[in-house]
């Protein structure tokens, strides 16, 4: 039990250092760790968890805490939560405070820049890694486009694009 | 000079937990609304530039935006506060939820309703993502990074690590050398 609860934290300790942009660009990232090199679950159950992570409320990161939960229950959610959230606001917290005094400065603005594209990069990249295994048919592909759609063009709550795809799961249309 | 509401610790943790707990799909548009427009606790200038902080550095966007905010005023315990107000109540919903998905993963309706609820969630990425990629700067370094980085996930599936220690270095050098053309 505590050397899974080891493992959990060390894997999501790792994924948060590397979330440039964001929980969902290490999505495919904590799939490959999560599925092929531990084993821990099938590509599939990842998926599911992933739609149940983002028909909660809150951050996206709320997925480790899901794959923790399936490992080693209420503890196993905990830690992966600390573990994916912990590092990286450690970290936040320290350059917050040192950003006030060298915001000016030319590197800042060097990496400020830089790292725009590579962040869009890595979430768009991502989003088609799971497209790739969440959409199973043609009906899905155009499920998802559509709901790609009407998020990028217009602000309709994101809760409504989910409560239609649930519908839609639910009538046999996917 | 702008004046601001100090906000006490108390109202950090009430305030983050606000969004926590109303915020499906994305936090971020809630968090500008409650810290900017409602509270007056930050100015735009100020959101724009702990949010940018909060994207360059790793980890979830709106947790590393909650530590400043909180860390800015109140230090350590401030940013603890703000953290977990912010988790406290979708760690609880989603535990509820994943809870109800294996004591019923069998029924068939409920596979049928994840097979229409993962699309729609992937969409939503798709949709961000595109949100994001309308506002880059439009150069064709820029433009070159986010395709390689994009393919290099997304098709080829390489590992994220190695990816970053040659794209970051690339990408900071790139953006330090070419100056943004004068508008």
């Amino acid at each position: 039990m505590s050397a899974m609860l080891l493992a959990l934290f060390l894997v999501f300790g790792q994924l948060s250092l590397m979330a440039v942009g964001g929980a969902n660009a290490v999505v495919p990232e904590m799939l490959r760790m999560v599925v092929n090199e531990h084993g821990w679950m099938t590509a599939a159950e990842f998926t599911a968890l992933f739609a149940i992570a983002q028909s909660a409320p809150g951050p996206n990161v709320l997925i480790a805490s899901l794959v923790g939960w399936q490992m080693a229950s209420l503890p196993g959610a905990a830690i992966s939560l600390i573990g994916i959230c912990g590092p990286s606001s450690i970290l936040s917290f320290y350059v917050a405070k040192l950003w006030q005094r060298f915001r000016d400065y030319r590197l800042c603005h060097a990496i400020q820049r830089g790292f725009a594209p590579l962040s869009i990069g890595l979430v768009l990249g991502g989003a088609w890694l799971l497209a790739g295994i969440a959409n199973t048919g043609w009906s899905a592909w155009l499920l998802c486009a559509v709901s790609a759609l009407i998020a990028w063009r217009t602000s309709l709550h994101p809760l409504w694009l989910l409560g239609a795809g649930a519908v839609a799961g639910l009538l046999g249309w996917v | 000079m702008e004046t601001h509401n100090i906000p006490t610790r108390r109202e950090l943790f009430t305030g983050f937990f606000g969004i926590g707990i109303i915020g499906f799909g994305g936090v971020l548009p809630l968090v500008h609304h409650m810290l900017v427009l409602r509270k007056g606790w930050l100015t735009d200038a100020e959101f724009t530039e702990l949010l940018g902080l909060g994207q360059i550095l790793p980890g979830p966007n709106v947790v590393n935006l909650s530590v400043a905010v909180g860390g800015r005023f109140h230090g350590a315990s401030g940013a603890l506060l703000a953290f977990s107000g912010l988790l406290l109540a979708p760690f609880c919903i989603a535990m509820l939820l994943v809870s109800l998905y294996q004591q019923y993963r069998g029924l068939p309706a409920l596979q049928q309703v994840l097979a229409g609820l993962a699309p729609a969630a992937t969409g939503l990425i798709f949709g961000m993502g595109l949100r994001l990629a309308a506002r880059l700067e439009r150069s064709s370094w820029c433009i070159a990074l986010a395709v390689a980085t994009f393919v290099a996930i997304g098709l080829l599936h390489w590992p994220l690590l190695p990816l970053l220690l040659v794209m970051v270095p690339l990408a900071v050098t790139l953006a330090w050398h070419l100056q943004k053309e004068p508008t």
